[in-house]
């Protein structure tokens, strides 16, 4: 049921209990202990909402920032990208393989709050080898949503 | 004026869905549970692969039998779901969808007079399909007591010294049903013993819950008498696209071939190309599209109990059959009410043959909110006319 489960809720975290067993072909209390297992074992890490911000009044800056590390001895990478991801701005801290080291995204209310962020905190990091910053102009899809799709049944009559 | 027409074709009437569906086109606001093709779109890669044969210039005409490559995935596929062995060169057809296999499978068999022997509630097709072949129907009315499946004495009581092919088509359209190991050795028995050719229409074989299925072509002595029909149409969510396939004996796929090479060329080249993805690549995709066909039964199937509506549990296709014999009404006007009062559309179970009288079929090959909104209107609508009744 576990794989099942984490595919359903993936993409609807809001889905209700009774209709998560339905679906499941499960009791409810079975569904229960599951999810709490899952919450315990840090499997579900959080219960999250996708928002197309764009649509709303609120002005929000996304960036991309690809950052080049020294590694520290005994702690490889960790050390420095919890150093980061402790600024609460930051939303995602990846170690990638490649060019640069570390993808770290960050939302911000303008363009200056991002440069301050990045000049300020990010490159003065002791680690920290080098920057390179891209702002996001358009977001297309967005965990595994397109952000702007409208569903229209395009099936036409036929007698089968 | 003399309008040259055919009295063979005059007298086949139209397809009972089809008129259901006229009535519906002309209402606003209404949820249809009716149509019976999958809500999936086709799996990107296998579209992107279509785009590609496009762009490569694969824009001729294949081969009769269809591209050689297609037709070695197909057996690859049959191998390893069924573990029957097909030889590309000679045992297999590519068609225009699973509908063209079964008109030119019927028309390549049978002499005029031939019997065919059709279990029902079944598609629309088999019985107009039969006539143009110059073959006779011989409907079997399957009961939901049997869960829909054919029982050996049923088939027994059909034969005659005319019965020439069995059409066999599991997981159905439209109960639901399927049939087991158990079930089709029975089956399998009668027709070496009786010397009956099957024609077993498996389309939406990859969409089952309970086990794998079992074609009757892989049980003993069977694939020399059966021509198992498939297609991309449902499993691989491909309708648009027009591609099916037909597997047998040599001998009839080559006189097969014949029509098909006169009447069609060659199936669809871009489809044959995505198809080959499909096979290769699409396993998948089939996976998760069955998981969320499973969900949506399981929703169905407890609405339906919550409802108190007698409903056997279907564990093929993307339909339940459940029985509306306790209202009183015709399948035809309870779905004409039901269209006319809640504005939900389901197809009335009597068009897919007499024995569907009673029941209605409902597809989910929709959305769970959409099948939600449906149950909504459909629970309101039995209340209603269970209060009427007291």
């Amino acid at each position: 049921m576990r794989e099942e489960l984490l595919s359903i809720i993936e993409k609807n975290s809001r889905i209700d209990l009774k209709e998560l067993a339905i679906r499941l072909g499960k009791e409810e209390i079975d569904v229960v202990n599951e999810l709490q297992k899952l919450e315990d074992e840090r499997i579900i890490c959080g219960y999250h909402t996708l928002v197309n911000w764009e649509k709303t009044s609120i002005e929000k800056v996304t960036a991309l920032i690809e950052v080049k590390v020294t590694p520290q001895r005994g702690q490889g990478f960790d050390r420095i990208a919890s150093r980061i991801y402790n600024y609460p701005e930051v939303r995602d801290v990846y170690l990638i393989s490649g060019g640069f080291d570390l993808l770290v995204t960050l939302e911000e209310k303008s363009l200056k709050d991002i440069a301050r962020f990045v000049s300020e905190k990010l490159s003065t990091l002791d680690s920290i080898l080098s920057t390179a910053t891209h702002f996001i102009l358009k977001k297309y899809k967005d965990h595994g949503t397109v952000i702007d799709e409208h569903i229209k049944d395009e099936r036409e009559v036929v007698s089968l | 004026m003399n309008i040259p027409l055919n009295e063979t074709i005059l007298n086949i009437k139209p397809s009972g869905i089809r008129k259901f569906f006229d009535l519906v086109s002309e209402m606003d606001n209404v949820i249809s549970l009716g149509v019976g093709e999958p809500d999936f779109d086709t799996p990107w890669h296998i579209r992107d692969e279509g785009i590609y044969a496009l762009e490569r210039g694969k824009t001729f005409y294949t081969s009769n039998s269809g591209l050689k490559e297609l037709r070695q995935e197909i057996c690859n596929y049959q191998k390893r779901t069924q573990g029957i062995e097909y030889n590309p060169l000679n045992e297999v057809l590519v068609t225009v969808g699973g509908s063209e296999a079964i008109d030119i499978g019927l028309r390549t068999m049978l002499n005029a007079g031939d019997e065919v022997i059709i279990p029902q509630p079944a598609y629309v097709s088999y019985e107009p399909c039969t006539l143009l072949a110059g073959g006779k129907s011989v409907i079997i009315n399957l009961k939901s007591e049997n869960d829909f499946r054919l029982t050996p004495n049923e088939l027994l009581n059909a034969i005659t010294s005319k019965t020439k092919v069995l059409i066999l088509a599991y997981p159905n359209n439209p109960t639901g049903a399927i049939m087991e190991k158990e079930d089709l050795e029975k089956i399998a028995q009668i027709c070496i013993n009786k010397n009956i050719y099957v024609m077993s229409d498996e389309i939406y074989s990859a969409l089952t819950y309970k086990g794998e299925h079992i074609s009757i072509a892989s049980l003993p002595q069977m694939k020399e008498r059966t021509i198992l029909i498939n297609g991309f149409s449902k499993a691989y969510a491909m309708t648009g696209w027009r591609l099916g396939y037909a597997c047998g004996p040599s001998d009839i796929i080559k006189q097969m071939t014949k029509i098909h090479q006169f009447a069609i060329m060659c199936a669809p080249t871009t489809s044959q190309y995505a198809a080959i993805e499909a096979l290769k690549n699409g396993d998948e995709d089939v996976k998760t599209m069955r998981e969320a066909y499973n969900q949506r039964r399981r929703f169905l199937m407890n609405s339906f109990k919550e409802m108190n509506i007698k409903c056997f549990e279907p564990y093929g296709a993307f339909y339940v059959f459940p029985c509306i014999k306790e209202f009183g009404f015709s399948s035809e006007e309870f779905a004409t009410k039901l269209l006319e009062e809640e504005h939900v559309a389901v197809v009335p179970g009597s068009a897919f043959g007499q024995s569907g009288e009673g029941f209605l079929r409902i597809s989910y090959a929709y959305s769970i909110e959409n099948l939600k909104e449906a149950i909504i209107r459909l629970k309101r609508f039995i209340e209603k006319l269970r209060n009427l009744q007291r």
